[in-house]
Parts: structure tokens; C-alpha cells; sequence
């Protein structure tokens, strides 16, 4: 279990602005993962945590372990921590074999322990036949095992990952994830993992941290976030949700109904608590929750006019943009149905609307 | 023509002593200026490129003064060596340590620094004490741009003039380095000499020069 309390402050400076850190969030066994734009603060928060930076205030705890707390000045060094690191660029020794790489990482352990502990885990990682290998003779995925290896040979009681699977093909994405999951299995300690790739925080994520200019805007399963942002910035930094300003102009709790009206046009929703008639308020919707179908006609209840401008081919599924920057998502099928569409209807369903 | 080669002896033994020596200094001076934080080190910075620009007979009395017989370092080392440092062929090589030294701090300053800075990080996250760290990660790392002015730094020392005669003088046989035998060849007419030693003396520096730049751009290529 890792706990932090995290403040820090960069004065601006001729060649960048200001920046402040301000977090605090724990983390238990499993995979949780720091996401946001770049510069919001995600990889400053590791190093915090590995002791390559000194935050001005706060508290970190691994387990019971005091490893940073400002008001007793306690920062104990890096090599004092008990972090398992592994860097953006893997940071495997150039001038080392790979079994060098793990036998630097073990050194303290008595000779024969670590022969046998660095032979366990090139094992433990299909290391073996390339361990006479230095890291430019690896491939990517190698590579990626290697550091993961070597960050885990020393049993640290933290793994921190800074996206480490940047600029990978989805070969060695995949593959990595699959490494990923059996260290949370063989290892169960705590990682924390930094990402910009929402896929990513989906497919590893049990908890997912939202962090923004330097403050952490949400917290929660990848799943619940994605299902209730907290607020418009969430939603656009996900990335995954169409938003309209809309008017709330009617609301009526009784028969759980509201009315929003989006343009020229009005569009019915469930009762949205804790809003007043009149509320300019963001509407929030994902495309793979509109449907489409061929305008002819008067538009039905909550079904839109819209103009098509492009259809993007995705591998499983198709992207209609409209104007007025509406996007629809549309299964192989459904998109087949309605090819031949001269004229476009977008249907908002009544309970995929959700107000920020 | 009888020629005595003794001085270009002389000579190089001086400045592969004075380099090492050099090296050892010069590595920790890099190591404190590139790593570490503290008061005077702005001052430390400037006195280690002071002999670069300062006219080596002026650096040279300073030595003589510091290290004179009456001064307490000259007495010291008398009392530890049993003979006295100036005027003789040790005092040369502290003379050419003074050239060989800002080079080394400049060069390997920079390559220290210019080492990617999360290897360094990875070896301490890996509970590499400080002492490991450098040897075993910077040091490696930045050893080919070291060793590039390494031989800059002994072909360098080769060639002092100024300091070397102000604090090893000019006794034939015993203190008299190639630099000095060369104005003292030209001073009495000896032309012949002069320019046997001269020619020798460029051969040399042009062959560890091309040493040098193949090994810098053996570290460029990295």
C-alpha cells in the first residue's frame, strides 16, 4: 500500500511557466494507473515517490514505511526505497549484457543468492538465451522484459512504470500487458503506472488516477469514470464523449423527464438531480450511444437533423462525423444498413444523455 | 650530429606521470562540478580554468612562491621526500599537471554531464551508492570522451614552456624537457638541433591528435 501526499512547486522561469503539483491518493496491490495530458504532473509524481525529486511538503508511506515527510524532514534516498523502477526508455546499461543489467540490480545480495536469483528471473522472463546480450542487440520487447526484470530483481514493494509501453507497436503492446499481468499475479505489490493512453488505463487499470495541470480531477475504476466524468474536464480529456452546451428548460423529478434544448432543437432526458431550470450545462454523450437513420420526414422525438461530412473506417467499427461536431460510432452492420442515406437522422436516446 | 634525446625522454615520462596524476585530480574535481551542490563551487568552477587563461610565467612564480623552500608546502614535501620539489624533474611534472588539469575538468565535466541522466537515476533506484553510481554507470559511460582528452591533455604537457622553466629550470640532463631543449638549442645557435627536435616534437602532436579524434568520434558514434 503506498500513501502520498504530494506538493511541489516550480517557480515560472524564462523557458517555462510556473507549475505546482498538488496531489494525495493511496494505491494497493494492483495496477493503478496516472493518467492525463503530458505536463499535468503524472512522471513528477513517480519520481517524487522514487526520491529522484524532493517534494516541498507532504507525506509518502510505503506500507509502514516513512519515506518523505516534509515536517520531520524525512527523505531517505533512492536506493533506500524500495521502488522498482521502470523507465520510459527502459534505462538498461549500454555497456552491460543484459545479465550484467540484473546482477548490478542484486549486488547487495550474497554471490551465490544472486547468481541463482538473476538465473531465476531471466528464466522467469525468456531471458536466458539472449543474457549475453547487450540492449542494442535486443529487440523492443526484450527489452521492455529486461527492465521489468531488473526493477523487480531487488523484490522492491513498489513497481512504478513511466509509460512504458510509448511507441510500441500493438504486437509488443499486447505483449507487455500480458508481462504486466502475470508480475501482478507472481509479484502482488502495488504499480503505478503512467499512461496518456486511455486503451491502456482500460486494459490495465483497476484503479485510474486523472491527474490535470498538476491536480488529481478524478479517482475511481477506468469503467466509472468513463460512465460518469465528473466534470467537462474529465470528459474531454478522455476523449471518448461528444459535448453540446445545452439549456436545461424543463425539469420535472415526478416523471424522472427533462427537457434540454441543444441548438434549435430539443432533446428529452431523464431528470438530472441537483440542476435548476435555466442551467447553461455541458451535454455529454458517446458516440457509440447515438443511432442514425434516413431522414425521411418529420424528425421523430429526440432525433436530429444532421449533415454528414466523413466516414472513418476503424477495424471493428465505423465513425460517422457530423456537423456541429457530432460523432456517431456505428457497428459494421449497423453502418452497412444505412449506406445508402441521402439524408441523416442522429437519434440521442433518452437515457445515454448525461449533463456535466 | 651526436643528438641527445634525453630531454623528448624526459619529456614524455613527465607528461604520462603528469597526466595520470592529472586524471585522478581532474575526475573528482568533474565528478564535485557536475554532481554536486555546494558553497564555493562558483569559485571552485572559475579557479579550475584560471590556469587557461593566466600567463604561464605568472603561474609559474605563484608555484615557485607556493612551493619554494621557505614556503611550508616546499618544507613538507621536503620533510616527506627528503629533497627539495623545485628545480627538479617532479617540479616539471606538477607544472604540467597545471596544464593537463583544467582540460580534464572542462572535457569531463561535460561528458559526466552529458551522460543520459536516467541511467544514472535507474543505478540509485537500484540501491548503487553514489561511489557505484560513478564507477560503475557514469564513468563507463563517458570513458571514451575521457580518454579523448586524456591524450589531448598529455600531448598538451608535452609542450610546456613557461611554468616548466620557472619551477624545474633548464639543467641539461636532469630538468631540461624537450620544450625547454628547444629554446635552448635556438638560443645557442644550434639550428640542426633545434630543428630535429622541432620536427619530432610535430610528428608527435599531429599522431595524438588523430588518437585523440578517433576516439571522440568512436564516443560520437555510440
Amino acid at each position: 500500500m503506498i500513501q502520498a501526499r504530494i506538493r511541489k512547486r516550480f517557480p515560472a522561469r524564462p523557458d517555462a511557466a510556473a507549475f505546482s503539483l498538488e496531489v494525495e491518493f493511496q494505491a494497493a496491490a494492483g495496477v493503478t494507473v496516472l493518467f492525463g495530458p503530458s505536463g499535468s504532473g503524472k512522471t513528477l509524481t513517480l519520481d517524487s515517490i522514487a526520491g529522484f525529486v524532493a517534494p516541498d511538503e507532504g507525506r509518502i508511506m510505503l506500507d509502514d514505511e516513512i519515506l518523505f515527510d516534509a515536517p520531520s524532514e524525512v527523505c531517505l534516498p533512492p536506493q533506500a526505497r524500495h521502488c522498482g523502477y521502470v523507465f520510459q526508455n527502459y534505462a538498461l546499461f549500454p555497456h552491460m549484457t543484459l545479465r550484467q543489467n540484473l546482477a548490478f540490480a542484486a549486488e547487495r545480495r550474497p554471490r551465490l543468492e544472486r547468481h541463482r536469483r538473476v538465473n531465476e528471473m531471466l528464466e522467469r522472463f525468456h531471458l536466458t538465451e539472449v543474457a549475453g546480450r547487450r540492449p542494442h542487440e535486443l529487440s523492443g520487447g526484450q527489452k521492455q522484459r529486461c527492465s521489468i526484470a531488473r526493477a523487480l530483481i531487488g523484490s522492491p514493494k513498489l513497481l512504478l512504470l513511466d509509460e512504458p509501453a510509448r511507441g510500441l507497436d500493438a504486437q509488443l503492446r499486447a505483449e507487455f500487458y500480458a508481462v504486466l499481468r502475470q508480475v501482478q499475479t507472481e509479484f502482488q505489490i502495488p504499480s503505478l503506472l503512467v499512461t496518456h493512453d486511455l486503451d491502456e488505463c482500460f486494459e490495465l487499470g483497476d484503479e485510474m488516477l486523472i491527474l490535470r495541470e498538476g491536480r488529481l480531477v478524478q479517482s475511481g475504476s477506468p469503467r466509472a469514470i468513463a460512465e460518469r466524468p465528473a466534470n467537462v474536464e474529465v470528459a474531454r480529456l478522455l476523449g471518448i464523449f461528444n459535448l453540446f452546451q445545452a439549456e436545461i428548460v424543463e425539469l420535472d423529478p415526478q416523471r424522472n423527464l427533462s427537457r434540454l434544448r441543444f441548438g434549435e432543437f430539443e432533446l428529452a432526458g431523464n431528470y438530472f438531480p441537483g440542476r435548476l431550470r435555466g442551467d447553461r450545462v455541458w451535454l455529454s454523450v458517446r458516440p457509440e450511444q447515438l443511432g442514425v437513420s434516413a431522414r425521411d420526414g418529420k424528425p421523430g422525438p429526440n432525433q436530429v437533423p444532421a449533415q454528414l461530412l466523413r466516414t472513418i473506417e476503424k477495424p471493428q467499427t465505423v465513425r460517422l462525423e457530423f456537423a456541429g461536431d457530432i460523432g456517431v460510432e456505428l457497428s459494421r452492420p449497423e453502418f452497412d444498413k444505412h449506406k445508402q442515406n441521402k439524408e441523416w437522422l442522429v437519434w440521442f436516446p433518452q437515457d445515454a444523455l448525461r449533463v456535466l | 650530429m651526436q643528438i641527445d634525446w634525453f630531454p623528448l625522454w624526459l619529456s614524455l615520462k613527465v607528461a604520462s606521470l603528469a597526466t595520470l596524476l592529472s586524471l585522478g585530480v581532474g575526475l573528482w574535481l568533474a565528478y564535485l562540478l557536475a554532481n554536486r551542490r555546494f558553497r564555493g563551487k562558483a569559485v571552485l568552477d572559475a579557479a579550475v580554468v584560471l590556469p587557461l587563461v593566466l600567463p604561464p610565467t605568472v603561474l609559474g612564480y605563484y608555484l615557485l612562491v607556493l612551493l619554494g623552500r621557505e614556503s611550508p608546502l616546499g618544507h613538507l614535501y621536503e620533510w616527506v621526500v627528503g629533497s627539495p620539489l623545485v628545480f627538479t624533474w617532479q617540479a616539471a611534472v606538477v607544472a604540467a599537471m597545471f596544464h593537463a588539469i583544467p582540460l580534464l575538468v572542462i572535457s569531463a565535466r561535460a561528458a559526466l554531464e552529458s551522460v543520459d541522466r536516467s541511467y544514472e537515476r535507474a543505478a540509485r533506484n537500484l540501491g548503487a551508492s553514489e561511489w557505484r553510481v560513478f564507477w560503475r554507470v557514469s564513468l563507463p559511460l563517458a570513458r571514451r570522451s575521457i580518454l579523448a582528452v586524456s591524450v589531448l591533455a598529455f600531448a598538451r604537457t608535452l609542450g610546456d614552456f613557461g611554468i616548466t622553466i620557472m619551477i624545474a629550470g633548464n639543467i641539461p640532463g636532469r630538468t631540461q624537457t624537450i620544450a625547454v631543449a628547444i629554446y635552448d638549442a635556438v638560443e645557442s645557435g644550434n639550428g640542426a638541433l633545434a630543428r630535429t627536435l622541432v620536427i619530432v616534437v610535430s610528428v608527435l602532436a599531429i599522431a595524438i591528435l588523430s588518437i585523440a579524434n578517433r576516439l571522440a568520434a568512436r564516443q560520437a558514434a555510440q
